[in-house]
């Protein structure tokens, strides 16, 4: 069976790192006049979107297609997806056609992990309900590193605060795990409605109080607010998500001048952050679209190219403790004790 | 989502032992000089030359080369280095990771690009490397300096500067370094 | 008929436990002496190494039929439940359409005619199933219905409610309440807790069961009538009906095997095989159940639940929730009770109990006091004596056996159990009198 990567616990802390360093050759490939290598020559990558997602669609069918492998790809409106096609059918289809990776968006938790059993071909998660979104938090760690430097590929010593839906927030997971695993501290700030309901095992805190973290904060990570979320009376108003947690000019001030603005796109402005503050050289969001592109080839690299082992198989982050009789293979292969 | 065999460190090659000391430090140095007195008689000059070293091997040759030549024609000639593992025509055979980015110092177009690589033996290193070269811009000349020729060429490719011709069997393995050129094997 | 001796089992029912063969002519058991020979021409069962236990009664089964043949049917579900050591089961009334009319029920009732098991009907609380207004209760029950439903879905409405339980109390009927707040469960897949909010699955938590059940619980005290509240699965709902036990209330619980054995960490894996409704709950509320089993506070019903393969491969959230019961139940309960750790719990502090204390809790909680909520007692749950009834469950306690869903009677293959070992296993059930299932083999 091919290698996958589902969630960041699949890479740990050195898989994160050899991502990065990956994405730095990447990187120097988008830069250059012909953008192209023939790494993935003969490569099929089969990208199914079951949500629209274009943004990060086009972002990994651009890393493809710059590793010069060939791209089929689903959005589902347009397909026999949406003509009640099974999931799995779809994959087992598309396998018979020769797809090396699945890229699979999906709005149900485990999606990937469903379609990585049914296929011996890779499958990279774009995105699945609620739980995990990888290449995104692999995207923003390396724009933290172009943007801090280093070449050791570490957080320690950076408190990244995480503002907003942790609850609904694949990002937020994701980034919970990576942020962490690379030795930042990590805060996590908004209403408890759109806190998960359970935290233990997270290696976080939580805070309500926006303005009392702010002035200790290295990264911001501004969430997207849904506008369902009113409707269902996990908020009063967007108003008062506003007033309480939106990224204010006045909140702005209260910044340290080191610190940097994140938000995984798109920017509600006015209701995550003030529309001015957006604009200001400390909001990264330009960059990590730009970088999304040569962390999501070195991904494809990594699980179709390279040969290069996995990750630490001890990577799992968060730790939940559900007892060991059976463990659970979302959170590594590892047979050790998770705590 | 890895199993256990995924895991497991891939065979990078092994330990090198070394047999014999084919070439000493001295020797490697006034093999260098050579190479650079030959390089400035062919290309009458230093004028529009770049240096390309592969990595990881031919880079510190390349700069050696460099400070010679810029020392012999009075100019700086500039030195880049060049990773091909995306170009390799054995990817997914064995573990492929680049080193280091890729630095190319200038734009290629017109220019006579030399090539620099410590070992030269089947021509598939070099022959990825004229691959990603083009992605560059489009060289005047693409020339080839290699410390030592092992021979088992498998393409149709012939260095220009050779330090030493070294004939050897397959399973042979050629180290170089600052300290010389050692034969051996891989264990 | 020549009539059959069951020979070289240990005989276990609420009067105790003893040596015995067992002799049976007709539908009934003719002698339970330490040794029987065969004469007579009896059919010898052999049953050496085995206990024979009154035959077990599910309160809680979904035959699917009317409506789903593909999944399961009266007959095909009978088969599993024999197989499982059951000799009745109670046929939940939420098929398509729903068991909420004479009609429905009388079909069902034909259908299990053919059945290798006795099967009681039960029929809806609310007409269609729809929770709006009642279902002909009255004429139900004059045509057998003893135990009314609207599970795979709890009355919401509090008033309703209240009405059911004064009708069906004066009936001498038994509501039964799958006790889900349906606003609070809204859109959940599965536990609230550390592994909904880690595995970003939508959870529903403990308390959308213990806020209905502490509502049906006060209702009962307000009407007096008789309440069984369906799959209990948290330590909070347990602890109500404790309450409900102290103050005299005619109140009783069932646990489902799942229940007793799987924590939530399965669903770590996505697979929709753990989905089910009441979800897995934590390790400590598995721990809970097992201990209430143990002390006679609950009853075991299965909630045997077949799902088309389809049905469950697709994403987490889209499968619909269920597992099969019927033929890893006995298996199961016994494998928990007797080997101290659950199936998943990864708890130390789980009970152990001996085989004969292990035996006399199967009797009670599978057989015995399933049968008298059921209203089948005298027919079903008896003690092995002359005179009974012979339905009986011949079971090996020693044997393991792994789970293979390939090869269940049932007609679906959605056990979470697959490639799980267990340890006990039905050899032979006898039915009115007559083997059904021998050496683990259904004879139709």
């Amino acid at each position: 069976m091919s290698r996958s990567l589902l969630s960041v616990d699949d890479l740990g802390a050195a898989g994160i790192q050899s991502i990065m360093r990956l994405s730095d050759s990447f990187a120097e490939v988008s830069s250059r006049s012909i953008p192209r290598v023939p790494a993935l020559r003969g490569k099929t990558i089969a990208a199914l979107f079951y949500e629209d997602s274009t943004r990060t669609r086009l972002s990994f069918e651009a890393a493809a297609k710059r590793l010069s492998a060939d791209v089929m790809s689903f959005a589902v409106k347009s397909s026999s997806m949406s003509k009640g096609e099974s999931l799995r059918d779809t994959v087992q289809t598309l396998g018979a056609m020769g797809a090396d990776a699945f890229v699979v968006r999906h709005a149900s938790a485990g999606a990937a992990r469903l379609v990585s059993r049914w296929t011996d071909a890779a499958v990279v998660n774009a995105g699945d309900g609620w739980h995990e979104h990888p290449t995104q938090a692999l995207a923003d760690c390396y724009t933290l590193h172009r943007r801090f430097g280093g070449a050791a590929f570490t957080m320690a010593g950076l408190h990244a605060v995480i503002v907003g839906d942790v609850k609904h927030s694949r990002v937020a997971r994701s980034n919970v795990k990576a942020f962490t695993a690379l030795g930042a501290r990590v805060t996590l700030v908004g209403p408890a409605t759109l806190m998960p309901p359970c935290l233990d095992g997270w290696p976080v805190s939580v805070e309500v109080d926006l303005d009392r973290v702010l002035p200790d904060a290295d990264i911001v990570y501004l969430l997207r607010l849904q506008s369902e979320r009113t409707d269902e009376s996990l908020l009063p108003s967007q108003r008062e998500y506003t007033a309480r947690w939106g990224l204010t000019r006045r909140r702005a001030a209260l910044l340290p001048g080191r610190a940097t603005v994140m938000h995984p796109g798109p920017m509600n402005r006015g209701v995550e952050i003030d529309p001015e503050v957006a604009d200001r050289e400390f909001c990264v969001v330009g960059d990590q679209v730009r970088n999304g592109v040569p962390v999501r080839m070195a991904v494809l690299f990594w699980l179709l190219g390279s040969g290069l082992p996995t990750g630490e198989s001890s990577g799992q982050v968060l730790a939940v403790d559900g007892g060991d009789a059976h463990q659970p293979d979302s959170i590594g292969a590892s047979d050790e004790e998770v705590r | 989502m890895s199993t256990e065999a995924e895991s497991a460190p891939p065979v990078m090659g092994g330990v090198f032992a070394a047999r014999a000391q084919v070439l000493g430090p001295d020797d490697v140095s006034r093999a260098l000089t050579r190479i650079a007195h030959e390089i400035v008689e062919r290309n009458k000059g230093t004028a529009g030359l770049v240096l390309v070293g592969l990595q990881t091997g031919g880079v510190p040759l390349a700069e050696s080369l460099s400070s010679l030549l810029t020392s012999i024609g009075g100019q700086a000639v500039p030195v880049g280095r060049m990773d091909i593992s995306f170009y390799r025509d054995d990817l997914g055979l064995r573990p492929v990771a680049p080193e280091e980015a890729t630095f190319i110092p200038a734009d290629l177009t017109g220019r006579v690009v030399i090539l620099v690589d410590d070992v030269i033996c089947t021509g598939r290193t070099v022959r990825a490397a004229l691959g990603a070269l083009a992605d560059y811009g489009r060289a005047r000349a693409v020339q080839l300096a290699v410390m030592v020729d092992r021979g088992h060429r498998e393409l149709p490719i012939k260095a220009d500067y050779v330090g030493k011709n070294l004939p050897t069997r397959r399973d042979e393995h050629v180290e170089v370094s600052a300290g010389g050129v050692a034969i051996g094997e891989l264990v | 008929m020549k009539g059959m001796v069951v020979r070289g089992a240990t005989v276990v029912d609420s009067s105790g436990v003893r040596r015995a063969d067992v002799a049976i002519d007709d539908r009934e058991i003719v002698a339970v002496e330490s040794s029987i020979d065969a004469a007579g021409g009896r059919r010898v069962v052999d049953a050496s190494g085995c206990l024979v236990l009154p035959g077990l009664v599910d309160l809680h089964a979904h035959l699917r039929d009317p409506g789903n043949p593909e999944c399961e049917t009266v007959e095909s579900a009978s088969r599993a439940a024999a197989r499982g050591g059951y000799t009745a089961v109670v046929a939940m009334p939420n098929t398509d359409p729903p068991i909420d009319s004479v009609e429905v029920v009388r079909y069902v009732q034909e259908r299990a005619t053919r059945a290798m098991t006795e099967v009681a009907v039960a029929g809806t609380i609310t007409a269609g199933r729809k929770g709006e207004r009642l279902a002909p209760m009255g004429e139900m029950f004059e045509a057998g219905v003893r135990l009314f439903t609207d599970d795979g879905a709890g009355v919401q409405d509090a008033l309703l409610m209240r009405r059911a339980m004064e009708y069906a109390g004066g009936l001498g009927a038994i509501i039964a309440e799958h006790c889900e707040e349906a606003r609070l469960a809204y859109r959940g897949h599965m536990h609230e807790g550390r592994w909904s909010s880690f595995l970003g699955i939508p959870g529903i938590p403990a308390e959308a069961e213990e806020v209905m059940a502490a509502r049906d619980i006060a209702l009962s005290r307000l009407t007096g009538c008789r309440l069984h509240l369906l799959h209990i699965s948290t330590t909070g709902t347990l602890d109500l009906v404790r309450k409900a036990f102290k103050a005299g209330l005619p109140v009783t619980g069932e646990v489902a095997p799942h229940h007793l054995s799987l924590s939530d960490a399965e669903v770590a894996s996505y697979d929709p095989q753990f989905k089910v409704n009441p979800p897995l709950r934590p390790a400590e509320d598995v721990r809970s159940l097992v201990n209430a089993l143990v002390s006679g506070e609950v009853v075991v019903a299965t909630d045997h639940a077949p799902h088309p393969a389809d049905s469950k491969e697709l994403p987490f959230d889209q499968a619909p929730p269920g597992m099969l019961g019927l033929e890893t139940a006995l298996g199961v309960v016994w494998t928990v009770l007797t080997s101290g750790s659950g199936l998943s719990t990864g708890l130390d502090d789980m009970p152990v109990l001996s085989f004969e204390e292990a035996a006399a809790v199967v009797v009670e909680a599978m057989s015995v006091v399933p049968a008298r909520i059921a209203g089948l007692e005298g027919a079903q749950g008896g003690t092995v004596r002359a005179g009974s009834a012979a339905n009986l469950c011949v079971f090996d306690p020693a044997a393991t056996w792994v789970v293979d869903r390939n090869r269940l009677a049932s007609l679906s293959a959605n056990t979470p159990y697959d490639g799980r070992k267990l340890t006990g296993r039905v050899r032979h059930t006898i039915f009115r009198g007559e083997p059904v299932v021998v050496d683990g083999e259904p004879l139709r």
